[in-house]
Formats: C-alpha cells, structure tokens, sequence
C-alpha cells in the first residue's frame, strides 16, 4: 500500500470518528437517551416536588443521594471493577443537567463526587488508593469533597499556604481551606498543600484525608445565596497527621492534579447550569401560555418571544459546547478550551435565562410561590465557582493564542 | 415448571401528554409526540423482576407487538430487569387496527412456544383502556386468570392473587400456568439504574412475525370515527336549593 493510501485511508478514519461524534452532538445514542431520561423522571418525581423545601431549610437530600448512589449516579465515570456505572463523560454530563433540573442542590453534590473527588483518585490514584478511597463512595453512602480554595486565594490557586511536612512516617498537615461543598457531610477529602515552598507551584502536593478525622475540624457552614441544600464551610488543618501512602501522584504534582481535575469539572458545573437554565425556560415558556395580559396569553407577545428565543438560543449553544467537551474528553482529545468554554457559556446562559424568567413571570417571579426565584439565586454561583468566569476567560484567550503560536 | 414469565409491554403516547385529534377523525396524533410504557406494563415487568429477585422464577422476557419503534420499550424493560426481549414485528398500517384480540392470540401462541409459566400484563393499556388483552389471553390458553391483582404470591404450584373489585378485595387462588394483569397498587416500579441500562444494551431481542406464530392480524372491527370529548361549558350558580330543583326541572333533568 502507497503512503498516499494510507494517509487517505487514516484520514478517512479520521473523518469517519469524526463523523460520529458529530452525530452524537445531533442524536445522542440510544443508551445516552434511556440514561438521560431515567434521570429525568426521577428529577422530576423525586427531586422538584421537594427541591424548594430543600432551599428554605437549607436541607441536605441524604435520601435522594442514597437513591442516585444506587442508580450509579454518584459514580458515572468509574469503571464497574470498582463499582461504579463505567459510563462515559458525555454519560455523566446529561446526568447532571437532569439532575440539576430537578434540584441545582443536589447536582452540585453529585458534581462534586463524581468530578472533583473521584475524578482525581481515578486519575492518580495507585490500585490501593482507589479501592480504599473510591469504592465506598460509589453508592451515594459516602460522599467526598476537594479543598483547593483557602481563605487568602481562589483563582490564585499557586498561592497555597496549607504547609505539608514529614514527620517520620506520617505527613503533617496545617493551614485553613475555604469554600468546600460537601464539606459537613463528607467523608474524605482531596486537600492539596504546599510540600516545598521554594518551588512555588511546583512545590504543591495532593492528599488523601479522611473524615472526621484528629487534628481536621469543619468552619461554621456559609450562609449562601443559593445551592442552599449543599454544605459550604471552612476545613481547619490543626497537626493533622495522615500515613505517607496517603499521598494522591507524585510529590509536587498538586497543581497539575488540581488544574487538570478543573477542567473535566468545569463540564460537570457546565451541566449543572445548563439544568438550571433548562427550568428557568420550562418555568417561563409554561407561564408565557397560561397567563393573559391585554386580552391574549403573554407567549403571543414579541417581547416575551424574544426573550424566550434568547434563552432558548443561549441554552442550546451552551449545550452543544457541553457535549462537544464530554466527547473530545471520552476521545482522550485536549478539552481544556472546550471545557472553559462550555463553563463560561453555559454559566451566563444560566444567569441569563434565570434573570429573563423571573422579568417574564413579573411580580410572580418575584415571590417564594413560583421556582425562578430559586432558579435566580442558584444560577449566580456557577460563573463563580470551579473558575471564575473570568479565569475562563483567560484560559481560552490563552489555548487561542498557542493556535496562532507564530 | 420452566420458571420462565413472559411479560407483556406496550408503548404508548406518554401519561403527561395532551392529546390532540387528528383533523380527519381518523384517530390522534402520534407523529412526533413522546411515548413511553404504558404505566400499567411498567409495574408486570417490576413484578416479574421483583419474583426473579426472590429466586421464585428463572427468566423475565418482555414482549411488544408493533412496528421497529417498540424495540425502545422492550429496551426499558430489559433496563429494569427482564432478561431478554420478543419483539413481533407488526408493520404500521397493520399497527392501526391492532387489538386485544389479535394481541391475545399472539401472546397465547407465544407463552405456548415459550413453556410460560405466567403471564403477567398490565391490565389496561392507557391509550385504548379496553381492559381485555389479559382475559383474552387466559381464555385462549384456557388458563386461570389473576386480573386486578393487588397482591401477587408464588406459592408452589399456585398463586395467590388479590384482586381489586368493587367491593373491596378479593383474594383468589389459582393454578400456575396463569395469566395475572397489573393494577396500579401491586408495586412501585424501579428507576432503570443506569448500570442496568449499560447491561441492556447487551441482552438480546428476537424478531417474531405474527405469521410465524400462526396468528392472522386482520380485525373484525373497524374505528369509524374519533373525535375530542366536548369542552366543558361554564356552569350556573343557584342562590338556593329551590331554585337548583327549578332549573333542573326546566333542563329536563328531573
């Protein structure tokens, strides 16, 4: 065979992939459209009916975590050996739109699980690691939680002054984490902690920590704007002192476990806002057919037609650049932009669609009685967390500079 | 006994949608309208699932009659639980005019082929509601029939069925082979965990033709027409219970 055959042939392959990716972004396949609508219906029966009573008493949903546990929720992505559903990405993003449909709450604490624990563990973690630390947490009985963020950095995530040391055959682990979701019920962590300061971000390791657990104590939980259900709060590292095998990759390896970690999240939260966006439209497009003003239902009215128009439009777009992240990932393709994109994308589109649906709903949407309120207040903190818009902002400006590298 | 129950499932337009009639009163709209299991077959299949939990049976296989689409409805079946899948291809036009009776004879024609130790359906299909199917399909077999169970227990060569009447409960025991129908109290039906879902796509669904089963589709009954139930007109407020008797009178009511 010519070298031209087979360049033609492999490019035929090539587009031929390609090709069915590009389907899937136009028909998802047809276990994805089964899986999809499992955790539609059960958002839809189990989690909206109670999701506003969740928010107002700032409750936990440990029933309905149990209940996605045993529907392989709260581990889409981790392979059956370990007992999880060994399902792809785009698999787990279509789970976390439903189910942040239903209850933005209770998706952020399946996020949190399956990418910003979990995720880690698989990726770094040796074959002990993960039996010890993913297998329990795959039936929604345990849950884990990731402390990046500190009191003194956010986005400045080289800055970490939690301090790591070795203490015979034992790390030590002191300093103060801040806005960790999952915080008061988990039962691990992936902390990550500066082991030598001289190298600077290079210098930060990843650790395994369990929960409760001598010399780590819980902050007082933040009182938030919305994602209410959820716990947010502090972790205090007093003299903590974990085993050596504890240790999550390679020493110094922190910040890359922790930005590549981001980036598969960021599709995760992307999903997230789309669901909530999702039941700001259903909310406002139901409103626009039932309610009347000036002798017709308002939904015949161009400018209640162009602001659902908008949101569909921002919804569907945000969409798409989901899919298109979860498919590059599961072809083990670079994501990074795609993902940052899809996160910025869908987390405007959220606080978009949430603002029109309550200008939609008028006075109604202002009250307690009709959920985009809550829709509101919950869409706010996804352009906030797991990277700032802004920080997005930069990391595609940064990923389209390379392309046009001279 | 084989162990082996066939249960059966339809598709149909889905619970939550409003219908609308076709503008030809020739019947209503299906053409890119949401379908899903009939709610009713949803719980014989978690039933059947729920026996083979209990090791009280060895095979769950699912069946729908229909052209390719009731492949997704068998799927959903095979997600909850059912071990394998029939599907009897009925060509679309054929579809139309499908009933209970055609239905029963393949079901019948089926359980004998398959050694069916029960047969467990929905009691009513909610597009048609003819209520028929599953005491059709008794009758034909001439096996004894569980309909409106409430309570199902496999107890050696008998099953104890509570049945729901219009005087309360009824329980009843029968012979195995049997036919029971599902009413809406006899269980909760699962979600399709999505690790079932993965497994799904690996069980298998034979094709069936209605001929290879002996069964002629062609129905004595033909639908003349369809139309919407009329809108409901406002009603009238009475100041007092004369005045109800009068205008009842004046309707011709009483």
């Amino acid at each position: 065979m010519t070298a031209s055959i087979f360049k033609a042939r492999q490019a035929l392959g090539l587009c031929l992939r390609g090709s069915r990716a590009l389907s899937q972004l136009a028909e998802l396949p047809e276990m994805h459209q089964m899986m999809r609508q499992t955790c539609r219906d059960y958002a839809a029966k189990e989690l909206a009916p109670i999701a506003a009573t969740l928010d107002k008493n700032h409750t936990y949903p440990a029933k309905q975590i149990l209940e996605l546990g045993a529907m392989g929720v709260m581990a889409v992505e981790v392979p059956e050996e370990l007992g999880g559903t060994g399902m792809d990405y785009l698999a787990y993003s279509l789970a976390m739109e439903e189910i942040s449909r239903g209850c933005a709450s209770t998706g952020v604490v399946v996020s949190v699980n399956n990418s910003l624990y979990i995720g880690p563990i698989l990726k770094y973690g040796n074959e002990e690691q993960k039996k010890q630390w993913i297998t329990p947490f795959t039936t929604g009985e345990k849950v884990g939680c990731f402390a990046l963020s500190e009191p003194g950095n956010g986005s400045d995530a080289g800055a970490a002054s939690t301090m790591a040391h070795q203490d015979g055959d034992e790390w030590v682990l002191n300093g103060t984490k801040a806005w960790i979701t999952n915080s008061w019920e988990a039962s691990a962590t992936v902390v990550f902690a500066t082991t030598d300061k001289a190298l600077k971000h290079k210098g930060i390791s990843a650790f395994l920590v369990p929960m409760p657990h001598p010399g780590l104590s819980l902050g007082k939980k933040e009182e938030k704007l919305g994602i209410r259900a959820s716990s947010t709060a502090n972790i205090i590292l007093e003299d903590c002192r974990i085993p050596l095998g504890n240790l999550l990759g390679s020493r110094g390896a922190g910040f890359k476990i922790a930005m590549q970690t981001l980036d598969s999240g960021r599709i995760g939260i992307a999903s997230q806002a789309l669901g909530i966006a999702q039941a700001a439209l259903d909310c406002a497009a139901d409103y626009a057919h039932k309610r009347t003003a000036f002798g017709a239902p308002i939904g015949k009215m161009q400018a209640i037609q162009f602001k659902l128009a908008d949101m569909a439009l921002a919804i569907e777009g945000a969409r798409l650049l989901t899919w298109k992240a979860a498919l590059l990932k599961d072809a083990k393709k670079p994501f990074t932009k795609e993902a940052a994109m899809a996160k910025l994308a869908a987390s405007e589109a959220a606080t978009f669609s949430a603002h029109q649906s309550i200008q939609i709903l008028g006075g109604m949407g202002f009250t307690t009685d009709m959920p985009a309120e809550r829709h509101y207040r919950d869409a706010r903190i996804t352009e906030i967390y797991e990277g700032t818009s802004e920080i997005q902002r930069l990391v595609i400006a940064n990923q389209v500079l390379k392309e046009y590298q001279p | 006994m084989s162990g082996r129950v066939l249960v059966g499932v339809k598709r149909v337009i889905d619970y939550a949608v409003k219908i609308r009639v076709k503008p030809d009163h020739s019947g209503v709209v299906t053409e890119g309208v949401k379908h899903s299991m009939n709610p009713f077959c949803e719980i014989a299949v978690e039933e059947a699932v729920k026996m083979k939990e209990k090791k009280l049976i060895k095979e769950v296989v699912a069946v729908s009659c229909g052209p390719q689409q009731v492949q997704e409805t068998i799927r959903t079946a095979l997600a909850m639980g059912a071990d394998r899948g029939i599907h009897v291809e009925v060509s679309a036009k054929e579809y139309e005019s499908l009933g209970p009776l055609q239905v029963s004879k393949i079901l019948a024609a089926l359980a004998k082929k398959e050694e069916a130790q029960l047969i467990i359906l929905g009691k009513q299909a909610i597009d048609g509601d003819c209520n028929q199917t599953g005491q059709m399909t008794a009758a034909l077999l001439d096996w004894p029939q569980g309909t409106f169970a409430s309570e199902v227990t496999l107890e050696g060569g008998h099953v104890k069925v509570v049945r729901e009447i219009d005087g309360g409960l009824e329980t009843i025991k029968i012979n195995t082979p049997a036919v029971l129908t599902a009413d809406l109290r006899l269980n909760t039906p699962r979600y399709a965990t999505l690790p079932n879902i993965m497994k799904a796509k690996k069980k298998k669904i034979a094709n069936v033709k209605p001929a290879d089963l002996g069964v002629e589709l062609a129905s004595k009954l033909q639908v003349l027409r369809v139309d919407a139930p009329p809108q409901r007109e406002a009603g009238v407020k009475v100041e007092s219970v004369a005045d109800l008797v009068a205008k009842l009178k004046e309707a011709g009511t009483i």
